[in-house]
């Protein structure tokens, strides 16, 4: 018989979840993001790597709209979530949050209990119709977070009393508990500790099954462990875009070559 | 895709360096070894036989060396990208080389047998000249290494042909000997022997030449390498001789 899975996971990865089409974006009359064109894929990890002020996070932040929160940053271009135009008018920027989660450099969890900080957004965008459904909400979310363990005997208490490892695992558990398609990581690990660190990765290549990720990271091993896609940045524009692989054992460009290798350009 | 600037980690620069100097030195050592048990067997040579057998201890602590370098420059500075590659040709050229050392050392134990032997009429000068082609094979490797250059390499797979077809001769003539006269298969077997290890030599400078495409290029070689030893379907019948 055929393993089903398996076969379903090797579609999935070949889907396009967001595709950018020439994508410009502007800080007053900095140009932060030159025509970029990419197709983010489903169950799948992509990794944007690239030197400090290329643009990562910048482009990052285009995906689920928080750029509209900066009031001197324009975007131009296409973003397609599931072939939806994410920028129409029509569309609701705290809906595409919903679909489109984010996990911050800083984990960040709201001054609240560690059950609070989770059945925050399914209550405010209303998936549970009881107290047991959050509950259940909750519990689902911890673990897809891979912090149950640590934290089911102590949900009421805050989660700001976390270490800083499982703070951030807290806030991917918080994330994903509004069922999101995306989750959007920019250096998600760049506080934490080379075990929290390793925790963070293993947890990110469990989400894969459910989620596409998208995360922006400084350290190329890190990138070359958990992402099976890698984007390379430069100065505002998309240099190179491959399997993971590919990226790490034979880049293409040479400014990608001389960025992963450690070489001054 | 290749790049020669340099590391913003100087240190990285001299490891690679460094472990890249073995190799040649490596190299070196293995065509003198090769140059010196060629003439030694063409020249009934003990004492430069007996050199060739102490000279692979050198190459054998230096392949040593490459591995053990190769593994730390792995550990600590996780080289991608054709660093990475750099790491991976070191390491295969280094067995590469000590394994033409070993057949160099094979065949000067077998003159240290073949000169108590009344000599086989032109089989050394044939094997010599053999012995000087892949020696050449080998420094061509070399060099094209050193200087990443596919066009050299390439060429030196095309030559391994030749060094096929010199085996096969060898190959034949051994077997008319062996058939006129009994008493010739001890000394002709040592040589085919000694024939098939320098044809063996010759494939591992083949071999070179690929990781120098596969480092400069981050692809293998794509057609399959030519191939000119025929001898494994040779019949043994007098009529095809
Ligand atoms: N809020 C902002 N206001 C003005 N310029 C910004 C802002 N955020 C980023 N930039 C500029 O945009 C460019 C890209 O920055 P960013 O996306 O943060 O890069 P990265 O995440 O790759 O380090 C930089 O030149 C940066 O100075
Ligand atoms: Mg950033």
């Amino acid at each position: 018989m055929n393993d089903m899975r398996i076969v379903r996971k090797d579609v999935d990865m070949n889907d396009t979840k967001i595709s950018a089409k020439k994508v410009q974006v502007f800080y007053g009359d900095t140009h932060a993001i030159k025509d970029v064109d990419v197709e983010i894929k489903d169950k799948t990890v992509t990794a944007f790597i690239g030197p400090s002020g290329c643009g990562k996070s910048t482009f990052l932040r285009c995906l689920n709209r928080m750029n509209d929160t900066i009031d001197i940053c324009r975007v131009e271009g296409n973003i397609l979530l599931d072939g939806e135009d994410i920028y129409d008018k029509r569309v609701d920027p705290v809906q595409l949050r919903a679909k489109v989660g984010m996990v911050f450099q800083r984990p960040n969890p709201f001054p609240k209990s560690i059950y609070d900080n989770i059945a925050y957004g399914p209550r405010i965008h209303g998936l549970a119709k009881n107290k047991a459904d959050l509950d259940e909400i909750v519990e689902k979310a911890l673990r897809r977070g891979a912090i149950w363990d640590e934290v089911k005997d102590r949900l009421d208490a805050p989660g700001t009393g976390l270490s800083g490892g499982q703070q951030q695992r807290l806030c991917i558990a918080r994330a994903v508990a509004t069922e999101p398609e995306v989750l959007l990581m920019d250096e998600p690990c760049s506080a934490l500790d080379p075990i929290a660190t390793l925790q963070v990765e293993e947890l990110i290549d469990e989400l894969r099954e459910n989620f596409s990720v998208v995360i922006v990271t400084h350290s190329m091993q890190q990138a070359a462990r958990v992402s099976q896609k890698t984007a390379f940045f430069h100065l505002g524009n998309l240099v190179e875009y491959g399997d993971t692989e590919q990226i790490f054992t034979n880049p293409q460009d040479e400014r990608t070559e001389s960025y992963i290798t450690g070489r001054i350009g | 895709m290749h790049n020669d600037s340099k590391h913003i980690a100087s240190a990285f620069d001299r490891d690679l360096e460094a472990i890249q100097a073995m190799i040649m030195k490596m190299g070196g050592l293995v065509e003198v070894a090769i140059k010196d048990a060629a003439q030694a067997l063409e020249e009934r040579d003990v004492e430069l036989s007996e050199k060739v057998r102490l000279s692979d201890k050198a190459i054998d602590q230096l392949e040593e060396s490459v591995n053990e370098e190769a593994a730390r420059l792995i550990a600590l500075r996780s080289p991608t990208a054709s660093d990475l590659r750099t790491v991976l040709t070191v390491m295969k050229i280094s067995t590469n080389l000590e394994r033409c050392g070993d057949y160099a050392k094979n065949l000067a134990k077998r003159t240290g047998v073949l000169v108590n032997m009344s000599p086989i009429e032109g089989a050394a000068p044939s094997i010599r000249r053999m012995a000087r082609e892949v020696e050449e094979m080998l420094r061509l490797a070399l060099d094209a290494y050193i200087q990443r250059d596919t066009g050299l390499a390439n060429e030196v797979r095309h030559r391994d042909l030749d060094v096929d077809q010199m085996y096969n001769a060898l190959f034949r003539e051994f077997l008319t000997y062996m058939m006129e006269d009994p008493r010739n298969i001890t000394a002709c077997m040592h040589l085919h022997f000694i024939a098939k290890n320098i044809e063996r030599m010759g494939d591992h400078a083949t071999s070179i030449a690929e990781q120098v495409i596969y480092l400069t290029t981050g692809e293998m070689p794509e057609d399959a390498r030519p191939k000119g030893d025929v001898t494994s379907q040779t019949a043994l019948g007098a009529e095809d001789l």
